[in-house]
């Protein structure tokens, strides 16, 4: 099976399904190692039943998210900032 | 983002491999060259499968234009590349992701990498760069296995113009006669193709994962700032 990562902004379809905003353009500061880069840059391990989302800087678990029929889990305790573009 | 209906209005073999699909869908709200889709298929007893295929037509296009490539054993692209024919309708959403875009707001030189049916968003973006008359130099580099392997090849000829140009890699087989370039897409052949870091060209670079870890880690080895190189791996979750 092909375990390789994928960019995050593969993700925006699943995770646009909660935010009302491209979240793939919002800006993370990572929780371990504090690289700041978009989340379209993050590496996405989507082929799981979650997304796990890791930094590509210190390898760091940013984001995980799992979604069921009835309800949606996301854990961004990876994450010490999110910056949202045009957020005012 | 809601889920909308695409109606198979023409299909286009691109090799034994891909297929291009034309769609329309009637509240396609627009999209940005470089942008994604997502496609669900629904099996009879509700089973379903969703799968990313990149855009290839510019914006403002007639038709909704999406080209894929086989994987054998996939779950959603045997049935769009052998299956799917004309007034066959399937669910997708978009467009999806503001990240691997180009607007050509700016003539900055754009130097586009691709490998396989990665070239595909790269279309779309030259396709934009025609369509809107745009004066940015725009380069693809386009890394195939073979000749026979080459996506949209007579439409990427046809191409090339004082601002715009194409060089095509083969990697694995080439006719005697090949005049364009052999061998992987590697630092030698970037420095070759692209343009110096001081000029501070946009670099979009898709492919298969390995290609584009290797393609992006060689342009930031020659000087490009890192923010200036973006990178689309396949995917999510091939097939």
């Amino acid at each position: 099976m092909d375990t390789s990562p994928l960019d995050g902004n593969a993700t925006a379809g699943a995770l646009g399904e909660l935010f009302t905003f491209d979240v793939t353009m919002a800006v993370t500061t990572c929780a371990h190692c504090r690289d700041t880069r978009p989340i379209a840059e993050l590496r996405a391990y989507a082929r799981a039943p979650g997304i796990v989302m890791r930094c590509p800087s210190c390898d760091g678990v940013q984001i995980r998210f799992v979604q069921s029929t009835e309800r949606a889990w996301l854990d961004l305790r990876g994450i010490q900032i999110l910056q949202i573009p045009g957020a005012t | 983002m809601r889920w909308l209906v695409g109606t198979v209005a023409e299909t286009v073999p691109e090799t034994a491999r891909a297929v291009t699909l034309r769609l329309d869908v009637p509240a396609w709200p627009g999209h940005r060259a470089g942008q994604h889709v997502d496609v669900r298929l629904t099996a009879e007893d509700g089973y379903a499968a969703q799968r990313s295929y990149s855009i290839a037509s510019p914006p403002g296009a007639d038709r909704l234009e999406l080209t894929v490539d086989r994987i054998d054993d996939g779950e959603v692209s045997p049935w769009l590349t052998t299956v799917a024919d004309v007034g066959d309708q399937f669910e997708l959403r978009g467009p999806i992701g503001g990240w691997f875009v180009w607007d050509g707001d700016d003539i900055a030189p754009v130097l586009l990498v691709g490998g396989g049916s990665g070239v595909v968003p790269l279309m779309a973006m030259l396709r934009h760069h025609s369509a809107s008359g745009s004066t940015a130099a725009m380069h693809l580099v386009y890394s195939a296995r073979t000749l026979a392997d080459v996506i949209y090849r007579q439409a990427l000829e046809a191409m090339a113009s004082p601002h715009r140009a194409v060089t095509i890699t083969l990697t694995r087989e080439s006719p005697s006669d090949w005049a364009g370039h052999r061998g992987r897409v590697d630092a030698d052949m970037l420095a070759e193709l692209g343009w110096p870091p001081a000029v501070q060209p946009h670099c979009y670079v898709c492919g298969p994962t390995p290609f584009v870890e290797a393609a992006a880690d060689a342009l930031v080895g020659l000087g490009h700032e890192a923010a200036r190189v973006r990178t689309e791996r396949f995917g999510p979750t091939g097939g």
